[in-house]
Order: C-alpha cells, then structure tokens, then sequence
C-alpha cells in the first residue's frame, strides 16, 4: 500500500540519499508532491553550538497535503522540533527546500500560526480576547471591530468564550492551551504548526485536548503539522506520521493513521500499529 | 508472598457526588486583622514613632540651631508651602527633573534597541555602560559647568547621566530576559524591527523596565538636589537645593529640615504612588511580578 512505498522511500534516502536525489527517486517524489501543501525536500539542519557544528536533521523529506494531520515522531534528540521551527520560519535550513503552496518560505509569517509546548507563548499583558485579537491586529489583516469579532468567534470554538477578560496567569495550563489553538485558528492559517502541544498538560487533560483538537480540525478543515514523542499520541491525532530517528534525525517511515481516532486506542489494529512504530523508534537497525 | 501482607479485597462501590451546602466559605476577615494586614497603616506607624523619638531628643537638646523639634519644622514646612515658596521651588526642581528624565529614557532606549540589533550596538552599550554607569553623576558637573556654563544645561547633562546608564542596563536585561517562545510567538504574527520590539519585548520587559525606572528616578533626584547645592550660590531662580543651601547660610535651621523633609515627601510619593500605580496596573495585574 502507499505506506509502503513510503517505507521504502525512506529507507533508500537512509541507504544513498545521493543516488535518490539524482536517480529514480526523485521522479517518486516529484509525483507524490504533485498536489501537496506543504513539500520538504532534503532538508538539512545543523546548529552551531559553543564552537562545534551539530547537525540535528540530515536530509529529510515530506510532504503535507491539504487537510492532512501529519505527525513529527521521534525520541527526543531526532530534531522533530527542529523541523517543525524550519518549517514555521524560526530556523534557517543549512540546505534543502522548504515550499508551502509552491513559495519558498524565508521567515515566520501568520499563514503558519503555532501552538508551543510551553505556557509562556501568551503575552501576559493582553487578556484571553486581546491574545486572540493580537495576531490578526499585528498582521494588520482586518479591522479592530472585525478582529475583536472574530476573536470572538475563535473563543467560542475552544469553549472559552466566559473567559475572554481574564488575563493568561489566571488560567489553566489547559485553558491556555486553548487560548493559543483559537489565536492559531483565528488567522485562518495553510497549516496549523503544533510542537508538543499537550505534553505538559496531566493525561487527562491531554485526553479532553485531543479530542477537541479532532473536532475542531474537523469542523474548520485544518490541514496540521503535529510533532510529539507520543506513539499513542501520534495514532489518534494523526492522518499520517513520519518516523524519524535521532541523532541526528533522519526519515525512517512514513505510516498510516488516518484509521485510528480516540475510540480505537484498545483496538487490535491500533495496537498492531503502535507496536510496528514502536519496533522501528526502538528495534534493530534503528540507529 | 511469604512474610508479605496482602491487602484484603474489597467490594467496589458507586455514589453519587455528594451536594455541598451554601456554607459560609466567603466571609470577610475582622477588622483587626485587616488593619494589620495593610502595609500604609504599618508603615505610617513607624513614621509616626520616629517623629515622636524626633520631637523628645530635640527637646532634650534644646539648641534650636543645630537640631529644631519635628513640630518646628512642620511649622517651618507649613508656612512655607501656604506662602507658595516651597510649592515653587519642588516645582522648578521637578520640572528640570522631568525634563532630564525624558531625555534620559530617550537615550536609553536608543541605545538598547541598537544593542539588540546588532552586536556592534552591543559591545558599545556593554562597554559604555561599564565605564559610565560608576562614575557618579555629581563627579561631571565641574566638566559640565565648563561645557554648558551655569544653567539648565549643565543641570539636563548630568541628569541624563544619572538616568541613562542604569535604565539602559536593566532594560537590556529585561530584553534579554524575554522568553524564547514567547518571542517565536511575536514573530509568528509577522512582527519584526521596531513594531515587534514595541509589542513584545518592551512589554515583556516591563518588570525590568520599571526596575531600571525606579533606580533612574532615585539617582536623578539626588544628583539634582547635590547639583543644585553647588549651584546655590550663583543661581538666582533656584530649586530645592537652593532653597536648602540658601536657609543653611541664614541659619534657619527648621527651614533646612522644611527642605529635606519636601525632598523626602517628593521621592516616597514618586516611589510608591507613581511607579507602585503603575505597577499595580501593568505588571501585577498581568501576573508577571507578585
């Protein structure tokens, strides 16, 4: 099936990237892109750091179509964190490409709004409704009635429309997770960029918080690039998910998970899926 | 298994949540404890002592040139700000002070928006600010009274000292301080140059910023009175400093405390009105200092 292709795909870019750039592979990945929103190509990442140069991503590759819930998964140190700052603008690639909707990325911009892991990524100093209200004021995209109304709007969609004077330090970790989803939403973003939105929220705020991650990317038709170390995680959130190894990251499959939603976690296919990631994060030639 | 104790199992049981009656959770404290609890009260208290220990050794001393009674000297204070005399002079000594303030702050910012752009801007704000920021602002007035002669200039140019190197340092700090997510955050929106430092650093570095506003204030306002001593002399529409050197070489002993005692009044309403008003409204609504 595609998966396997794209197994293989990648485990020709870990044998000979070289060959699969210049050879028959890259007529592969041509076609898998002809319509895709987002395409990374052989990208690159190194970091400079006290005098020596690291490299956190080698030559990586995907694509993300419209609608798709593509998942960054790895253990820590497989730079899936790297790649999702390169593709929001953040980080500089030392080499590759990376195109949303066929431009060239050079810096952050509100078409790729992010949800940070860490609580901080909310100014303190504006309340729920002015963080809201912030992004489509700062990118001086509408009006000051029609962002407030839109704000609006977005807090109602995250269940936080009772809370839109309170000031970021009076809520929840979960109630500003929420916040900063509807400050995404609001822009009306190609693609809504995700770094371990949820890993510091307790399990059972987790739980609520993807389900109503699935129902939102449902009624407003996001297309997500989601990174999380979680196996679990990445199944239920996910459409697709890229396996990456670390040290430094690198491509190790590209699977389905578009089958699996909060109500198979117990299923036996669902199961059977996570212990394959598992082996390829963990087993043999894993690296 | 052997020795271990297992614990017994038990039945497993279901209830519904229990109902929580209206209890008086929400009661206000006596009102005792609430005047304790307020930190004017304490601290006019502690004022109130040492005016009371004032008055006594004054009269024990009873030398009305070296050291006059607290009641003295509020009468001195009194009828001095109902003839209009102290009330002008704060006013020129304030006015002078905001002035160099703002120009102060100016600098500052100036200056630290160039040290985070570049790290030319940088190394020159390190630098400068490591020379100047030890060099007390009194010890330029001799050179300033050289470049500017006598007059506001001289005053504006060591004010400004006073103000800009502590104001840049603690603002570049609280620059610095910013978190990275949230700057991602910022930038994610589009904002870069001088709308993103306005947006997001200034008001993420609020807490700093206010700090270095603080210690700016402090350091203006005893270089101008110091200034303004020296200047006494030769300086005919003078500010408070004036008004203290000036009372000092007619003896008026309770006029001099008079003097001081304004100086003080000024600075604590400054500190704990002006910048605690502003603190209350900006900083400790939004939860970024206790």
């Amino acid at each position: 099936m595609g998966s396997s292709t794209a197994v293989l795909r990648s485990a020709l870019a870990d044998a000979s990237s070289v060959r699969l750039r210049h050879g028959a592979g890259s007529a592969l990945v041509a076609d898998a892109g002809a319509s895709a929103l987002l395409e990374v190509r052989d990208l690159t990442i190194e970091y400079v750091h006290e005098h020596r140069r690291v490299r956190a991503i080698h030559r990586v590759s995907f694509d993300v179509h419209r609608g798709d819930r593509f998942v960054l998964l790895g253990a820590s140190g497989c730079g899936k964190s790297s790649l999702l700052k390169a593709v929001g603008g953040f980080l500089v690639p030392g080499e590759g490409s990376i195109r949303l909707a066929g431009r060239a990325i050079d810096g952050p911009g509100p078409d790729r709004m992010a949800v940070f892991q860490e609580f901080d990524q909310l100014p303190p100093w504006k309340t729920v409704l002015g963080n809201v209200e912030f992004p489509l004021l700062a990118a001086r995209s509408c009006g000051r009635a029609e962002a407030r109304a839109r704000a609006g709007d977005a807090l109602a969609r995250v269940g936080l429309a009772d809370f839109a004077d309170h000031y970021p330090h009076t809520l929840s970790g979960g109630m500003k997770q929420r916040v900063a989803i509807a400050r995404a939403l609001v822009m009306q973003p190609e693609i809504l960029l995700m770094d371990e939105p949820f890993a510091s929220l307790d399990a059972l705020t987790r739980r609520r918080m993807q389900e109503e991650l699935l129902r939102l990317a449902d009624e407003v038709g996001l297309t997500l690039l989601f990174v999380t170390h979680s196996i679990e995680e990445a199944l239920v959130v996910g459409t697709r998910i890229l396996v990456l190894s670390p040290h430094p990251g690198r491509v190790r499959a590209e699977l389905n998970a578009h089958q699996f939603g909060l109500d198979g976690i117990g299923g036996e296919a669902f199961q059977a899926q996570a212990q394959r990631i598992h082996a390829l994060l963990f087993g043999e030639g894993g690296a | 298994m052997n020795g271990t104790a297992s614990a017994p199992v038990r039945p497993e049981w279901v209830r519904p949540v229990e109902q929580v009656p209206d209890a008086a959770v929400d009661e206000s404290l006596p009102l005792a404890r609430r005047l304790a609890d307020a930190p004017g009260l304490r601290r006019a208290t502690i004022v109130l002592v040492l005016a009371i220990g004032w008055e006594i050794v004054a009269r024990i001393a009873d030398n009305e040139l070296l050291l006059p009674t607290f009641s003295a000297t509020a009468r001195a204070f009194a009828t001095d700000v109902a003839s209009g005399e102290l009330p002008r002079k704060a006013a020129v000594s304030l006015s002078l002070l905001l002035e160099g303030y703002a120009f102060g702050i100016v600098a500052a910012f100036a200056l630290t928006l160039a040290a985070i752009a570049s790290r030319v801007g940088r190394d020159l704000l390190s630098t400068l600010t490591a020379m100047f920021n030890p060099l007390p602002a009194i010890a330029l007035l001799p050179l300033a009274l050289l470049w500017f002669g006598l007059g506001r200039a001289s005053l504006l140019f060591v004010l400004v000292h006073a103000v800009l190197w502590p104001l840049a340092l603690s603002t570049f700090a609280g620059f610095q301080g910013v978190p990275e997510t949230l700057r991602m955050a910022g930038r994610n929106y589009g904002l870069r140059g001088l709308r993103y430092a306005a947006l997001i650093l200034v008001p993420a570095a609020l807490p700093a910023i206010l700090t270095g506003l603080r210690n700016g204030w402090a350091f203006a306002w005893r270089t101008l009175i110091a200034a303004e001593l020296v200047f006494g002399a030769s300086s005919g529409n003078g500010g408070l400093g004036w008004y203290i050197f000036q009372n000092r070489n007619e003896l008026y002993t309770d006029r001099v405390f008079a003097g001081l005692a304004t100086v003080i009044v000024i600075g604590l309403v400054v500190e704990n009105v002006v910048f605690d008003t502003i603190e209350r409204i900006s900083v400790r609504r939004w939860g970024m200092q206790r």
